[in-house]
This record gives C-alpha cells, sequence and structure tokens, in this order.
C-alpha cells in the first residue's frame, strides 16, 4: 500500500495549485471593508509614503495617523497583507529573549485586543495563552530568566511542572520534558485581519492605501528624501516607509544612493491540518517546543505546526522580484524532522488528516533582532523590516515606536538594539546575509548561553595582528564584524574542551581569564583594542571646536594634548555616544567611540555638524592598529622603547602625544586604558602595526608582558564601575543619572546639546540611578552566574534591571551593573531617586528566578586601587566600553 | 592494507560522468531524461570504450560501449568515428547536399553531432582529415546513390557499421604518407573491437549490436518489481544462431575448426568485430602490408600470426545484428555495458539494483499531498522510509558507478562488501585483468511521462 501512496504523491506534484487554500483566504478577506483596488489616481505629493501594506507598512500607518499625521500614502504592490503577513501563523507572543522585543510584543498584544472594537473588522484575537516547554535543565534556565523579566513587566507568567502542562494541553506528551513556562496572555489572531484592520483604522484616519502600486525608486536630494517613483507616477515626499519585508533589501538598493537593509529571506514551512474528530479547541494554549524546534496552535478545530529547521533554505539570494508571494514549493523531505518532533510531542496526532503544507519566506536579520529607524545617508528615509519570523508579535509595537521616531524625533523607548544604524556597508553583501540567515533561523530555537557568538560571517575585518594573535591561542569574537580576542588559551590546555563553554553556570575560561586580569595589575599586558571606531575632526578655523563645544557636553577646549572623556549627548541629556577626544592640534580632533557606533555617530556628526567645507571630518578606523598596553609596567615598556621619560610627570594621564616606539614614528599614545588601571593605548599607523608589536612584546618579556583580551577587561572595568555605551548608556541615560556629572560642563561658557535637560535634572533630580552591585551569597562555582537584564529586587520591590555583569577576581565576588528607579509603592509613579534611597536598602538580584543578596554601592572601592592612585586620576569613573 | 572507503570513491568515481537532457530543447521533447556512464580499468591502459552524442540535423540520441580486443586502437577509432557514420546515415538527401556544398565552398559545416564527453575521453587530432575524408567520400556516394526513400534507421545502423569497418580495412591496405597515421590505420585495422549502439528518438529504441556487449531494457512491473528485457544477443560460442551462421557461411570442410574452444579459429570470443583484419583479409593480403608496413609491425608476433586452419575469409565480420523497440511508460532504464559486467552480474540483478537506486533517487524528487487523503502518521512513515532509502545509495550519485561498485564488490550475499572491493581495487596492475575485465557501463534513463504521452498519441 505504501508503494501505491508513494505514486499518487508523485503523479500529483504536477498539480501546482492549492484551491483549498486559495479559497479560505478569499473567504477570510471577504470578511474586510477596506482594501479594493483603488481606482483614485495617486496624489502628487503628500508627507509621508509609507511602501508596503502587510502588518509593519499598516501599523506603521494606523500610528501615525493617531498621532495626528494626516497627510499619508501607503503603497502595496500587490494586495495588502498579501505577503508574508498573509502566510504568518498569527501567534502573538511575549516571551521573548530581549527586553525591547518583549515590549513591543506586550504592546502589540494589548493594540489587537481592542482592534475588532475599534475598526469593526474581525480580527480572530483569542486569548489562548502560550506554553514553552523545556527537554533540559539548560532550557528551563533560560525559560525561567524570560519569565523572571515578563513578570516585573507586569505580564502574568509561571514556570510550571509537566503535569500542569497536561492539564492545559492534554494533548502534549510530557514525558521527556523537565518544566515548561505559561504565558496565559499570550494569544492568536489572523494576521492578514489584523493587518486589514489596522489598515481600516488608517483609511478612516485620512490614510491614503493605493494597492497594485509598485515603487520603483526613491528619490534623495541633498541628503533628504524629495520623492517616490512608482509605475503609477511620481510622489513628491518628506518621509518614506520602507515596509517592504523580504524586498526591503532591493528596495533599498534601488535608488541611486543605496540605503543598506541587511536582510534575507528564508523558505517557512508550517503544516495546515483538518479538524480533529473531536475538533480542538479554539481557546487551547499554543505550544512552543524550541528543543523540537516546533510551535503548535489550534487552527480551526485542527493544528498548525511549523517550526525553524536546521538546515533553513534561504531563497531569492538573486533577488528575485515578484508580485505577490506565489505558492513555493512544499518541502515535506525537507519538513520531515519537524513532522518527527510534532509526532512526538503529540503522538495522538498520527491519525490526523494533513491539509497542506505551507512554504512562505520570512525574512532574517544578521543579529535575529529586526531593523527600524532612519537611514544613515538619506534623511526622512525609515525602514521597518526584516521582523525574523515575528512578525505579528512585534508589529504593534514596532509600528508605534517608529511612528513615534518620526513623529517625535525619538522613540519613547531605547530602540538601539534594533535601529537601522547599527548595521553598515559592511552587512550589506549578500554572501554575508545568505551565509548568516542560514545561522540565524536555526538560532530561533537555540539555547543562548551567556556570551554566545554568530559563527557565520566572520574574519571579515580583522586587525593586522590577527595571524600572530590567533597563533599564540586567541579565542575571538565578533563585534560589527570585527574579530577581537576574547582571551588566550594558554598552551597545553585542552583546546576542544574550552570551545564547548556554553554554560549558565562557570565557565572553563574562569581561570585563564583570571591570570590575564591578574597580569594587568601586577605587571604589564597587551590587548588588541583597533575595532574603536575612530574620526578625526579638523577645520581651518575654529569650526571644529566650535561645533564640537555644542555636540559634547565636556568642555574640548583643552591645551592641546589633552583627552577629555565625553558624552555626546541628544537634546534630553541622553547619551547618543559615549567618547573620548584627543586634540590634536588647535584646530584638529581625535575621537574614539564605541566599535558599533560606526555608522551611527557618523550620521549623528553629519545631521549636527553645520554645511561648512571648511570642517573636514575623516572615518580613520581602518588607518589605525589601538594597542591596549595595561598594567603598572607599561611605563617601562614605552620608556624603553621611546627612550623618552613616560612618568607621570612627563606623561601625566589623558595626556596624548605622537612619538616614536622602536623604528616606528608618529605613534599616537593616549595614557588611557579604558579600566582605570594604570598604562597607555597605542594607536599605530596600521603598516606599523607588526613592527610595534614585535617590539613591545621583545621589550616587555622582561617585565613580564603576555596578550590579554576582552574578557579580561571587560572584568577589569566593571570592578571598577565603568559604564560602556551601549550596554549600561543608552539614549535614554543622561551622565546626571550614572555619576558623571564631572563630564558635563555646564558653566563652559557656551550652549551645547542636552544642557537644558541636565541643568533640569541638576535642580530636580535624577529617575533612575546606575548602581554597582555585589553579591553576597552568590556561590562562584555553583550558582547561576548573571549575565544582563536581571531584575534588582529593593527591600522585596522590583526597581530596575542589570546592564552588564562580571565577576570581579580582586572582589572574589560576581559584580553586576544596573539602573535602580524609585517606583510609587502605591502609583508606580516614577520618583527621584536619592543617594539616601540607594543607600538605605536591601537589594536582591533575580538570576533565573533564585535571588541573591547584594550590596548596592554608587562609588568603586577606592580601598582597591588607592595604592596604584595617580593623583589625577580623573579617568577613574571614567568612559569605558568592551 | 586496505583502501578507505574515500579512496574506494576516489577510484570509482574517476571516470564517472552524468548527463541530463533538457527536457524540452526547443525542438522536442526528449523522451531521455539523462544518462549516467562509468568505467573502470582492468588492463592498463583500458580497452574499453563509451560515446554518447546528440543527433543535431535529425533526431535522436546516440550511445554506444566500444570493448577492444589486443589493444585499444581499434576501440577508440570506432568510439569516434562509428556516430558520424550513423548521423550521415540517417540524414536527409538535402542536408547531406548542404553539407558538402559547405565543404566544397569552404564554408562552416552544420553541426552534425553534440558530444558528451568525460574528460578523459579523447579524440586523437592526428587522424581527423584522415577520418573527415573517408566519412566526406562515404556521404558523397550517398549523395550519388540518392534513392530518395525515407532513412530506415535499421538500414543506416547496418550500413554505418560496415561501411566504418570497409574503411578502417581500406585506410589500412593504402596506408599513409606521414609514419605516425601509417601506423595508427594498421593498429586500429590488426586490433579489434564490438559494439554496441543505442538509437533512442521518442519511443523508438534501436539496439544495433556487433559482438558480446550487451543491451538491457529495465522494466517496472505493476507490482513495483524489476524484470530484465535483452535488447542484443551475444555474438559468440555460446550464441548456437552465431555458431549456425558462422559454420553456414563456411565449407563443411571447416566445420570442426571453425570454433575450437568456444572461440573463432580457436583465437577469438567475439563471433563479429570491427577491425581484427587478421580474421577478414586473405593471407596475402596480409602478408603485403606486414611486409610492407613499419618496422613496429613487423615485430609483433601477434599480427605476423596466422590463424590456424585459414582457408575462406572472411571469417569475422562487423555486420550489427539490429533489434527495435517501442519504448512503454514500463520501460524505465536502459543498461549498455561491455562484458566485463555481465561476465560478473546476472542481467536480473543488474535490473534490480539499477532499478533500486533510480526509483531511490527518483523519490527525492518532491512529494505534494494536494487533495488527496494522507495522515500525518502515513507523512512521518513514508519521509522516514525516504531517508532510510536515501542514506543507502547515498555514497553514489551515479547509476553505472552504484552498479559497478556491485559488480566488484558484491558478496555471496549480494550485498556489497568494502573489504573485497578494496581488495579488488588495490590489485597491481598486471594482476587485476586475471580477477576481471574492463567495465563499461551506460545507464539510460527514460521519461516515462512523454513516453506515455507519445504512446497516446498514436
Amino acid at each position: 500500500a505504501a508503494g501505491m501512496f508513494l505514486r499518487l504523491l508523485s503523479d500529483i506534484q504536477w498539480r501546482a495549485a492549492h484551491p483549498k487554500w486559495r479559497r479560505m483566504t478569499s473567504s477570510q478577506r471577504s470578511t474586510s471593508t477596506t482594501a479594493e483596488p483603488h481606482p483614485v489616481s495617486l496624489p502628487a505629493q503628500a508627507q509621508v509614503v509609507i511602501c508596503g501594506g502587510g502588518i509593519t507598512g499598516t501599523s506603521v500607518a494606523y500610528h501615525l495617523s493617531k498621532m495626528g499625521w494626516k497627510d499619508i500614502v501607503l503603497l502595496e504592490q500587490g494586495r495588502l497583507a498579501a505577503g508574508t503577513t498573509r502566510f504568518c501563523a498569527g501567534i502573538v507572543s511575549t516571551a521573548r529573549p530581549v527586553s525591547i522585543e518583549r515590549k513591543m510584543a506586550h504592546y502589540s498584544n494589548k493594540l489587537y485586543q481592542q482592534l475588532e472594537q475599534e475598526t469593526g473588522v474581525q480580527t480572530g484575537y483569542t486569548k489562548t495563552g502560550s506554553i514553552s516547554l523545556a527537554q533540559t535543565q539548560d532550557r528551563l534556565i533560560s525559560l525561567k530568566r524570560i519569565a523572571s523579566s515578563l513578570n516585573v513587566m507586569g505580564i502574568p507568567c509561571e514556570i510550571i511542572s509537566p503535569k500542569k502542562v497536561v492539564q492545559l494541553h492534554p494533548l502534549i506528551n510530557i514525558h521527556d520534558l523537565v518544566g515548561a513556562m505559561y504565558v496565559p496572555e499570550d494569544a492568536l489572531v489572523s494576521s492578514a485581519n489584523v493587518s486589514l484592520a489596522l489598515a481600516t483604522a488608517a483609511s478612516r484616519n485620512g490614510v491614503q492605501i493605493h494597492e497594485r502600486t509598485s515603487v520603483s525608486h526613491v528619490t534623495v536630494q541633498k541628503g533628504r528624501v524629495t520623492g517616490v517613483e512608482t509605475d503609477r507616477g511620481r510622489i513628491q515626499c518628506e518621509y518614506f516607509v520602507n515596509c517592504a519585508g523580504q524586498w526591503a533589501y532591493e528596495l533599498g538598493h534601488s535608488g541611486e544612493e543605496p540605503v543598506h537593509i541587511p536582510l534575507h529571506a528564508c523558505e517557512h514551512f508550517y503544516l495546515l491540518t483538518h479538524p480533529l474528530k473531536e475538533p480542538l479547541s479554539s481557546s487551547l494554549p499554543t505550544v512552543v517546543d524550541p528543543d523540537g524546534r516546533i510551535y503548535i496552535r489550534n487552527w480551526q478545530g485542527g493544528i498548525l505546526s511549523g517550526g525553524f529547521e536546521k538546515n533553513p533554505k534561504p531563497l531569492f539570494t538573486e533577488g528575485r522580484n515578484q508580485l505577490e508571494i506565489q505558492n513555493l514549493q512544499e518541502d515535506w523531505d525537507h519538513f520531515g524532522p519537524l513532522l518527527s518532533a510534532l509526532l512526538r510531542r503529540m503522538p495522538g496526532l498520527e491519525a490526523l488528516q494533513i491539509m497542506q503544507l505551507v512554504n512562505c519566506p520570512e525574512s532574517f536579520t544578521p543579529d535575529m533582532r529586526c531593523i527600524m529607524g532612519e537611514s544613515p545617508t538619506a534623511r526622512g528615509y525609515f525602514v521597518l523590516a526584516g521582523m525574523n519570523s515575528a512578525g505579528i508579535s512585534y508589529g504593534g509595537g514596532a509600528g508605534k515606536y517608529l511612528a513615534e521616531w518620526m513623529v517625535n524625533g525619538y522613540p519613547s523607548e531605547n530602540v538601539w538594539p534594533l535601529d537601522l544604524k547599527r548595521f553598515g556597508t559592511l552587512q550589506s553583501s549578500r554572501t554575508f546575509l545568505r551565509h548568516r540567515v542560514m545561522e540565524v533561523m536555526p538560532l530561533m530555537c537555540d539555547l543562548k548561553v551567556p556570551r554566545w557568538d554568530f559563527q557565520t560571517g566572520r574574519q571579515l575585518r580583522t586587525s593586522p595582528l590577527y595571524d600572530r594573535l590567533d597563533a599564540q591561542g586567541a579565542r575571538w569574537m565578533e563585534k560589527h564584524g570585527f574579530e577581537r580576542v576574547k582571551y588566550f588559551v594558554p598552551p597545553g590546555k585542552d583546546l576542544l574542551d574550552l570551545d564547548h563553554s556554553k554554560t549558565f553556570y562557570k565557565p572553563d575560561w574562569f581561570d585563564i581569564v583570571g591570570s590575564e586580569v591578574k597580569c594587568c595589575k601586577e605587571a604589564v599586558c597587551v590587548i588588541d583594542m583597533s575595532s574603536f571606531t575612530k574620526f578625526e575632526i579638523s577645520s581651518t578655523g575654529d569650526q571644529a571646536l566650535e561645533s564640537l563645544q555644542y555636540l559634547f557636553s565636556n568642555d574640548l577646549d583643552v591645551p592641546v594634548g589633552h583627552v577629555v572623556h565625553t558624552g555626546m549627548l541628544n537634546e534630553k541629556g541622553g547619551y547618543e555616544n559615549d567618547c573620548s577626544i584627543a586634540r590634536l592640534s588647535k584646530r584638529s580632533f581625535f575621537m574614539i567611540s564605541p566599535t558599533d557606533q560606526q555608522v551611527h555617530c557618523w550620521a549623528w556628526l553629519k545631521n549636527h555638524l553645520p554645511d561648512d567645507s571648511n570642517l573636514i571630518m575623516e572615518d580613520v578606523t581602518w588607518k589605525y592598529t589601538a594597542l591596549n598596553l595595561i598594567g603598572p609596567r607599561a611605563v617601562d615598556v614605552l620608556s624603553e622603547l621611546s627612550y623618552a621619560p613616560m612618568t607621570a610627570e612627563h606623561f601625566p594621564s589623558l595626556f596624548c602625544k605622537e612619538m616614536s616606539v622602536g623604528y616606528a614614528n608618529g605613534i599616537r599614545v593616549m595614557s588611557i586604558t579604558h579600566t582605570g588601571e594604570p598604562g597607555f593605548v597605542l594607536y599605530i599607523p596600521i603598516e606599523y602595526a607588526l613592527h610595534v608589536y614585535n617590539e613591545v612584546m621583545n621589550m616587555g618579556q622582561k617585565y613580564g608582558i603576555r596578550n590579554a583580551g576582552y574578557y579580561a577587561l571587560r572584568s577589569l572595568r566593571i570592578e571598577k564601575f565603568f559604564a560602556f555605551w551601549g550596554q549600561d548608556l543608552d539614549a535614554f541615560t543622561t551622565p546626571m543619572e550614572c555619576g558623571r556629572e564631572f563630564q558635563v560642563k555646564l558653566e563652559k561658557g557656551m550652549q551645547f546639546l542636552g544642557q537644558e535637560a541636565l541643568l533640569e535634572q541638576k535642580q530636580n533630580g535624577v529617575y533612575k540611578r546606575f548602581t554597582m552591585f555585589i553579591l553576597e551569597d552568590h556561590d562562584t562555582d555553583m550558582d547561576l552566574w548573571p549575565w544582563w537584564g536581571e531584575p534588582i529586587f529593593r527591600n522585596g520591590r522590583y526597581v530596575g534591571k542589570t546592564t552588564s555583569s562580571a565577576y570581579s577576581y580582586t572582589l572574589e565576588r560576581h559584580v553586576c551593573l544596573g539602573f535602580v528607579h524609585h517606583f510609587d509603592e502605591k502609583t508606580g509613579e516614577e520618583l527621584v531617586v536619592t543617594t539616601d534611597f540607594i543607600n538605605q536598602g536591601e537589594y536582591e538580584i533575580d538570576i533565573a528566578g533564585q535571588r541573591f543578596q547584594a550590596k548596592a554601592k554608587l562609588y568603586p572601592f577606592s580601598s582597591l586601587f588607592t595604592q596604584r592612585r595617580r593623583k589625577d586620576e580623573v579617568e577613574l569613573s571614567g568612559y569605558q566600553r568592551e | 592494507f586496505y583502501l578507505t572507503p574515500p579512496q574506494v570513491n576516489s577510484i570509482l568515481k574517476a571516470n564517472e560522468y552524468s548527463f541530463k537532457v533538457p527536457e524540452f530543447d526547443g525542438k522536442n521533447v526528449s523522451s531521455v531524461l539523462g544518462f549516467d556512464s562509468n568505467q573502470l580499468p582492468a588492463n592498463a591502459p583500458i580497452e574499453d570504450r563509451r560515446s554518447a552524442a546528440t543527433c543535431l540535423q535529425t533526431r535522436g540520441m546516440l550511445l554506444g560501449v566500444f570493448d577492444g580486443h589486443a589493444g585499444c586502437a581499434c576501440a577508440q577509432a570506432v568510439s569516434e568515428r562509428l556516430f558520424y557514420y550513423i548521423a550521415v546515415s540517417l540524414l536527409p538527401h538535402e542536408t547531406l547536399l548542404e553539407i558538402e556544398n559547405a565543404v566544397e565552398s569552404g564554408r562552416a559545416l552544420l553541426p552534425i553531432l553534440q558530444w558528451h564527453k568525460h574528460p578523459n575521453d579523447y579524440f586523437s587530432k592526428e587522424a581527423s582529415k584522415l577520418y573527415f575524408n573517408s566519412l566526406r567520400t562515404y556521404w558523397q556516394e550517398l549523395i550519388d546513390l540518392n534513392s530518395g526513400e525515407t532513412t530506415d534507421v535499421r538500414e543506416a545502423l547496418i550500413n554505418a557499421f560496415k561501411r566504418l569497418d570497409n574503411d578502417i580495412s581500406l585506410e589500412a591496405q593504402v596506408g599513409d604518407p606521414n609514419s605516425f597515421l601509417n601506423y595508427l590505420v594498421l593498429r586500429v585495422a590488426f586490433s579489434g573491437a564490438t559494439a554496441c549502439v543505442a538509437h533512442v528518438d521518442g519511443v523508438d529504441l534501436h539496439i544495433a549490436n556487433t559482438g558480446d556487449s550487451r543491451a538491457m531494457l529495465g522494466v517496472q512491473e505493476e507490482d513495483g518489481s524489476w524484470s530484465a528485457l535483452n535488447l542484443s544477443y551475444d555474438h559468440n560460442a555460446q550464441n548456437e544462431h552465431e555458431v549456425e551462421r558462422v559454420k553456414m557461411e563456411h565449407p563443411k570442410s571447416e566445420e570442426k575448426s571453425l570454433v575450437k574452444q568456444d572461440r573463432l579459429l580457436g583465437l577469438l570470443m567475439p563471433f563479429r568485430a570491427f577491425g581484427d583484419v587478421k580474421f577478414k583479409w586473405s593471407i596475402e593480403l596480409q602478408k603485403r602490408v606486414i611486409e610492407s608496413g613499419p618496422d613496429q609491425l613487423n615485430d609483433n608476433e601477434y599480427t605476423k600470426f596466422i590463424p590456424p586452419n585459414y582457408h575462406t575469409p572472411p571469417y569475422l565480420t562487423a555486420e550489427p545484428e539490429v533489434i527495435h523497440h517501442k519504448l512503454r511508460p514500463q520501460d524505465k532504464f536502459l543498461v549498455l555495458a561491455t562484458d566485463g559486467l555481465w561476465e560478473t552480474m546476472h542481467r536480473q540483478d543488474v535490473a534490480r539494483i539499477v532499478g533500486e537506486y533510480l526509483t531511490g533517487v527518483h523519490h527525492q524528487q518532491p512529494i505534494a499531498v494536494g487533495g488527496y487523503k494522507v495522515t500525518l502518521g502515513q507523512m512521518h512513515g513514508l519521509l522516514t522510509e525516504r531517508r532510510a532509502r536515501i542514506s543507502s545509495v547515498f555514497e553514489d550519485q551515479n547509476a553505472a558507478t552504484h552498479l559497478i561498485r556491485h559488480a566488484v564488490g558484491n558478496n555471496e550475499f549480494g550485498t556489497v562488501d568494502h573489504e573485497r572491493l578494496s581488495k579488488m581495487l588495490s590489485l597491481p596492475e598486471e594482476l587485476a585483468r586475471m580477477y576481471r575485465d574492463d567495465i563499461t557501463i551506460i545507464v539510460v534513463q527514460f521519461n516515462s511521462h512523454v513516453i506515455g504521452a507519445y504512446q497516446n498519441e498514436e
């Protein structure tokens, strides 16, 4: 019988159409009230043109129109909600690992819940809840971490036993489960109808929607969007929003000035079945089995089940454009492992009849987070795309944030993790994207332990010393495409073992990093820090100084040769960037920022610096190799190599000088180490890099020099309470909130960006305070390690979250950094956080549901460092990054 | 000392070649999906040859295997030349005229064949001019003969075989001023080769066979099992009709000496072959040619040796036996192979192994549910079965390679034994020929959908 069956199947593959599905969707569509093709001609101009009528495009239109913008045109090349949105599984889940994603999903859930009432369009919203299953203890830990975060957001959520799982969903086989997470308020919707409802509401608010209209390209003049060319004519506009989903990359590249939107589509499969004999209730919770790589939801009495396979099939790498997403081939062999996982999870479904295997492309991004924000090169060009298969969960919230961004200049939450400007042209290679998304899609289900790293698309940007360091046992991680050393495996250590350092507990590199830290404290270490973003800003007259004085909070009118730590603040006083600026001459400055600031900082400066041809800005990141010499003996190494006295009297802290090191001349030496330890950073023109490195290592031998990596650096900076932009600091944090008043010169004699906000904070106090926590009853060997994002409790009440953590080899304790808020006990209103409030509390840090006592401190342990402190150690609470 | 599985694979796959026919080439829908071919040497150098080509001026595809003996020269020449002779024999009068006019006026020639060759399948550059002139003479004669009738494939095949053998013989008698070519044409004529050639055009399959290579059709029965259908007869002592034919062609006095120890005149295994002028020419002619030939020829004991009881030549012919077969949807594939394969494997086993291999591959094609009633459990079972099948044939991407693996490595239970395979493949050159013969295989896969459609038209 099996043989006959086989032949039947292979015979029918010739028929490509799937009439059942077609009929089903058209019946869904008939319930909608909007969206018949507009016979109306396109307007000649509009304030905003949105391209894409899927969930993201309609959500942006909905929120913009709600916020009062009326002159909006939404263009859809096919029909509304006809792309990925139409095929979306319709699961709205807040069980997401990243904080901003949880917030978006939470908002989406609330939005969709009332959408039917608001618009009259049936959205199929059903609050079913979701159950995330854990087959292993590690998986349970990661669920517990999410549960902790959801609870403090006020989203009900509990960790439940396998027994409880069966009560919630009788079909689940629990014999291999160790536990699960239940989120009762997660929901199901009909994604196409949600999109249509948003479109309906938007069009009632005045948004014009035109279907069957393709955008060919966007025109940009003088760095600003001026209009959109479509197959039905041109529309002049101030703002363009690219919500083209999987076509966003191509659309971004269609204009003269390309906008790089790094995303790539993969085939995504899910299964639809006929109803069970006793049809499944529509309120049955959605089941996510990440260890089996599948999700299962009830669907019209049967089930809908899909997953994220280990071997995804990327598609459209060459960019094949098409109108709506045609039904792609079903690939049962490819789906096989997921089907096995489904039947293992729900063996009772064996006899259930298959309706269809749906193949719909989903777009994925290089870091699994969606892409939103404004193009760094074209003002007014906004993007919202790359939803990594969670378009429905994020769509509502993401649309809101983007609308706020356009209307107010910045969203109401820190969306840097999603900002388009975290990427540059370097993530735009199709080969890179193809390889990376093949890694990203399975990662949706893979267990993510602290310090996990991508494996594909590596070795793109490297220091000239890469091979040398690699040969000495370097282990690498990647940031913005740049390879950076984590630590050095000493000769003789078992390498295989070290590569398996994936754990929520004490990692196997613990002692290795410990010895690197020790060497930094007692002798001298070299860390290659070439990935730093480096800009040079100069002018013919005083323009450079004047503009920078406006853009930076600290006083840059310092004597030549001085280095200033300063924030680059926005109007609210929040950190857009945190950098060190050396004054090279009266009229030129050398600016060092974190690695991932390359695109963002450049765009910020371009947008804020006056359009003056005498003011020259250059990205010199690639021109210099940076070697950080950390430790008390750095001074000896350097003075021997340069025949120049390097002691504090001759070379004070926060000083910069061009000098010769070995045979090489023109090395910029700065007396900062980004760790609070004594030492220097050498900025070496790359052709000298190998020479200087060899000289330093040879000369350093007698002082006990060794290589070190970023893990050691992180331990050093966190135990000294140094905040790091992108990790601890963001656009919503001001210097006042993180103890850096001294880096703000409110009376520097001229206005600067953010000054008013800071003045106000100075008068009224701050609403959150950057605080250092030392874990008290935490057993480094036995307990779960903190990572970041752990809830902080003060006197048993939630007050904030950690932003980074590290083991301090000096304190022999874990140190967490994070922000403490003061929520009113009754109203939840945010109150001013005073020093007393911080000091008078009993603190606990919640690591995956387990609370550890912690001591809060607003200032670092001075006793640790006094012996080596120099008199003007201003750097101490200075800027830091990893 | 054993070869590792990757080493075994690299030996087995060194000569493998696959060609997929575009389903629609702009002119015709092809009944051939494609073919896999491979050869494994036992002689050094290998004496087998293979050819495959698409006819460009007529429809159809030509495939053939050639088993050389007493050297590879004849098999090489036949593999290069025979398809041109067949193609020319099939050409209509106007096309022949067109070609001749093009040559006459030095214009570009219409391409006649599109070859599908493995990089190791070479053509001799030196002889191309000589071969071309002989071929041209042939088509000029065809033009002169213009019968006005449409070309019959059977006749074309027979004519082509006979004509080429005739040309080989003539070229050797005439000789060539170039000493290299002179020696070459003599080596071609004094060595021999069998040929088994398939011509496929739509549902018409013609097999022309000369010698003891074999063509076999793989047929899938209604219950899914596989059976073999012979499309050629071996021309050797085991074939009674063939023995009968030889005896008929010679006086009764020679009856006893004609076939001895299952060999022609006690010497030659195949009863039909190209070349082998020692069994075709008169003794005088042989002596004259050898004497006037180059020294290397004179030094060769084999060429000088006149077969015993050699009274009424010719004893040997290159005339093929042609079998015509109308392809049916159940005819899934055709195997052409030299006797190296058939000595070790029964054709029934060949049909089964290739059939199962091809369906294994075939089942990799996507399956679709469409409107059929399939349960999750059934689908799961089906997918598991497919995965298991894939992993067993996973080693080979080429049906011919898969067959060679079985031919060389099969143990008594009919499954591939790696140890045996490794031993057989690591035999030193001088020993290899004692345990196995050169093996050359072409497996042609048919498109049942197209064949079914043809059938319905008729």
